[in-house]
């Protein structure tokens, strides 16, 4: 077994232990930071459903700011914006480099696009549930945690799987500025000596991180939708 | 029970023309008890009217009053604590699909300081009520749209409200399971004394279970009264356009139109139609009529209803006889409180 490893692939084996402690970088990159992001993402999306015109905490400064810096961040290359984000992550984090100094980027890369897909899995609700709710003289607090987020629920799940797997992609990038992780490691390995197996194997880990992912979502949103 | 004055909503659009006069001056009341029906085509304004009783919509002019307290003064945690007491039904039910029927019922119990126990009993006793024990643990999903609004029901009188609102309650349903929604209804009405607010635009609805009515258009109420003043003696031409929903005597009108071999007279009869527009029609009318001014009245149409407990009808005959007896005979009919309408001459 082994031996047919090595011959597959030599660099793989040869650099296993590296391959191990870069997985468990991106996996720490990808709960920390998808972790941050989707408490956050969740309030902001709520923000974004309840100030709108029509909502109900209807605010139409707080929507704008909200929707527009939301835009601005979206329509930032997340390459530059790891870069433009050193100096605050220096001072909030204490270091820029590292899979420490990745987290605050990456939130900033995630919380914008999981408050989009949690403010459309919440729009797509029937608004007559809303309505109703208002009737029965429940509070805007109540709406919005018995019912948006209650009732919202598959249609979130699936915005945070779908977030999950981009963030996926953004630690990649994460790694090319210092962060470590798998992109980090097939950059340098798989690309710069051309070591191809290991450009593959990277791949492969990461292909079963997405479908594990994706696997769990499709699961919630069987048991929660009826 | 619920007083609404001077009450007018306008929804903006982007020029002048675009604005929506949906409610322009309205006012009415409701009486504590009865069931009072809305009716009107759409965009007449009835399901704003129905909204701006529980102040889903609030109105730009005037004043909702209920049980003597006035909502549109009120904060909004005061509004929250009245709106407990207002009940509401929608035409797609709005049931919460991820709970079950109960869980659906107990939602506007919960957090209200009642213990589990009670709500559980709570929730029983409204199955009971509509019907519904065996679904308890169903999700909206697996019931059909008369199961469907049931629960709506049981929900809407799960904080025993004073008043039941009902938005196009029955229009999404079949003929049958509408008349089952509106017999439950009916039950609710006269078993707990809840009043109750009916908006809908079919007229067999408010046939079936008003007690007053309003018919509204362009964001006025141009018509209300009891449900058989408004049958019997139609005062509005939209009115009267709802009322030929219900029965057949419109046809009467296109066969004439297209000719019918049916309606065609000898020369000197006269079709007419007779309407008893009192609460008892007593006399035997066409043996009467026909005894005392020896002439032939031939019953073509007939259609007597049971409209706000009292029958309700019309004829249509074909008189035939001597000109001036038929005149005579007419005339007597007219003096006798019915309605004569000569509807075509030989």
């Amino acid at each position: 077994m082994v031996e047919w490893l090595q011959s597959v692939a030599p660099n793989v084996v040869k650099k296993f232990p590296e391959l191990l402690s870069s997985t468990e970088q991106t996996l720490l990159m990808l709960f920390q930071s998808g972790a941050i992001s989707l408490v956050i993402g969740l309030f902001f999306g709520v923000l974004l459903v309840t100030t709108r015109k029509g909502g109900i905490l209807q605010n139409s400064a707080v929507f704008t700011i909200l929707d527009k810096s939301i835009n601005l961040l979206r329509s930032i290359p997340f390459i530059i914006l790891l870069a433009a984000l050193i100096p605050l992550t220096r001072a909030v984090v204490g270091t820029a480099i590292g899979t420490r100094g990745a987290i605050l980027p990456l939130v900033f890369g995630t919380v914008p696009f999981f408050s989009r897909q949690v403010e459309s899995a919440l729009l797509q609700l029937d608004s007559g549930l809303i309505e109703a709710a208002q009737s029965m003289g429940i509070s805007p607090f109540g709406i919005i945690f018995r019912v948006y987020l209650k009732e919202g629920i598959p249609g979130i799940v699936r915005g945070t799987a779908i977030t999950m797997i981009s963030l996926i992609g953004l630690t990649a990038m994460a790694g090319a500025v210092g962060g470590g992780g798998l992109g980090d490691f097939a950059i340098r390995y798989g690309h710069q000596r051309n070591q191809v197996d290991i450009t593959y194997a990277t791949v492969l880990i990461l292909l079963l991180l997405v479908s594990v992912l994706q696997s769990i979502g499709t699961w919630i949103i069987k048991r929660t939708s009826h | 029970m619920i007083e609404l004055s001077s009450v007018s909503k306008t929804f903006p659009g982007k020029t002048q023309q675009e604005h929506v006069e949906a409610l322009r001056d309205v006012s009415l009341s409701v009486k504590q008890g009865e069931i009072f029906g809305i009716i009107g085509y759409s965009g007449a304004g009835k399901s704003t009217l129905v909204r701006v009783i529980n102040l889903l919509e609030r109105p730009d002019l005037g004043r909702v009053m209920m049980g003597g307290q006035d909502l549109t003064a009120m904060n909004p945690r005061e509004l929250r604590q009245a709106r407990r007491k207002i009940g509401m039904i929608f035409q797609h039910f709005s049931l919460l699909p991820s709970r079950t029927v109960s869980g659906n019922i107990a939602f506007p119990l919960k957090y209200t300081g009642l213990s589990k126990e009670d709500i559980q009993a709570k929730v029983t006793t409204l199955l009971n009520l509509v019907e519904l024990s065996d679904k308890a643990s169903a999700y909206p999903s697996q019931l059909s749209g008369g199961q469907k609004q049931r629960v709506a029901i049981a929900r809407a009188l799960a904080a025993d409200p004073q008043v039941l609102l009902c938005d196009e309650a029955t229009s999404a349903l079949d003929p049958q399971t509408t008349l089952s929604i509106l017999r439950l209804l009916k039950k609710v009405n006269e078993q707990l004394g809840i009043t109750i607010v009916i908006i809908t635009h079919e007229m067999a609805v408010i046939k079936e279970i008003c007690d007053r009515v309003a018919v509204m258009e362009g964001g006025r109420v141009v018509e209300l009264g009891t449900v058989f003043e408004v049958f019997a003696s139609p005062r509005e031409e939209i009115t009267r356009r709802f009322i030929e929903t219900t029965g057949t005597m419109h046809r009467v009108q296109e066969m004439i139109d297209g000719d019918s071999p049916i309606l065609r007279l000898a020369p000197g009869e006269l079709l007419v139609r007779l309407q008893y527009a009192q609460r008892s029609p007593s006399a035997p009318m066409v043996s009467l009529v026909s005894r005392r001014f020896d002439i032939d009245l031939n019953i073509l149409f007939g259609n007597v209803e049971i409209i706000g407990g009292s029958p309700l009808g019309a004829l249509v005959v074909v008189a035939s006889g001597e000109a001036n007896k038929v005149q005579e005979a007419l005339a007597y009919m007219m003096e006798q409180n019915v309605k004569v309408e000569v509807l075509k001459h030989g």
